[in-house]
């Protein structure tokens, strides 16, 4: 096992520990703040799968806008209102029926084949680098899906805007 | 391919897991959109993995497209559970039960 496995799995780990601890701890805050070591081990994991781009997307975006935007609406609403009960009669059996789930997705990745590795220096980076690559094939093949892509953020921000505002 | 492609489909299989049992078990909806983002993460990274796995970059673009639907549903999301909050005054989801016959 070289070094760089040995860093994967580390960072598989705590992205796994600290996702645990999310939907573990009882105090929402705590949830929150776990959610910043999973995103940052899964940029980091991105940038060793060649990703730089969706790495930088990840931080900016998971990071830096939805983290923030989780804490603003945590301090916004009461925080006693916010803690509870971990679990109930009807967390077990929703417990048991997502087990089951699990288990038959275990199941697909055992049957299945993962293919090949193609090999290196082809396809990932045709146009220079990753962000190059990236940009080349979001503005070219993509462009349709771009553009809707915009849209919808467009109709995501007036909406939120117009559920969260004050009846005047 | 620093680890073998099923490694990494491992992993993101227990991101998803963990994602899938904060959505099943928690009552309150902020650790349920936490959940989901959570489960995002793990269809990401599969995205990302097989993109290196066969050398194309159709799945780092797609990527981008699911983050961005993520912050999306997260904005609208919020929004939803501050009108919930200022009308209902409790952001538990088996407290909030006007459409039960």
């Amino acid at each position: 096992m070289n070094a760089t496995a040995i860093v994967f799995y580390a960072l598989a780990g705590l992205a796994c520990a600290s996702a645990f601890m999310v939907i573990w701890s009882r105090n929402v805050m705590h949830s929150a703040l776990y959610l910043v070591p999973t995103f940052l081990s899964v940029a980091a994991i991105y940038v060793m799968l060649r990703a730089e781009f969706v790495a930088a997307v990840q931080v900016l975006v998971y990071a830096g806008g939805i983290l923030v935007l989780f804490l603003f609406v945590i301090m916004l609403v009461n925080v006693k209102a916010v803690q509870g009960a971990r679990l109930r009669l009807h967390g077990a059996v929703s417990g048991s029926i997502g087990a089951a789930s699990i288990a038959l997705l275990l199941s697909v990745y055992g049957r299945g084949r993962i293919l090949a590795a193609a090999p290196d220096g082809g396809k990932l980076t045709e146009f220079g680098g990753n962000l190059e690559t990236v940009g080349w094939v979001l503005y070219n093949e993509y462009l349709l899906p771009f553009e809707i892509a915009s849209l919808f953020l467009l109709v995501a921000m007036v909406g939120a805007i117009v559920l969260a505002r004050h009846k005047a | 391919m620093p680890v073998p492609a099923s490694h990494i489909l491992v992993f993101s299989l227990v991101l998803f897991a963990i994602g899938m049992l904060g959505v099943l078990t928690r009552r309150n909806v902020l650790i349920i959109l936490m959940s989901i983002e959570l489960m995002m993460n793990a269809a990401n990274i599969n995205f990302v993995a097989f993109s290196r796995q066969l050398n194309n970059i159709g799945g780092q673009v797609f990527s981008v497209f699911t983050i961005v639907v993520a912050a999306g549903e997260v904005a609208v999301g919020l929004a939803i559970v501050l009108a919930l909050f200022r009308n209902r005054d409790t952001v538990m989801v088996d407290e909030v039960h006007i459409m039960r016959g």
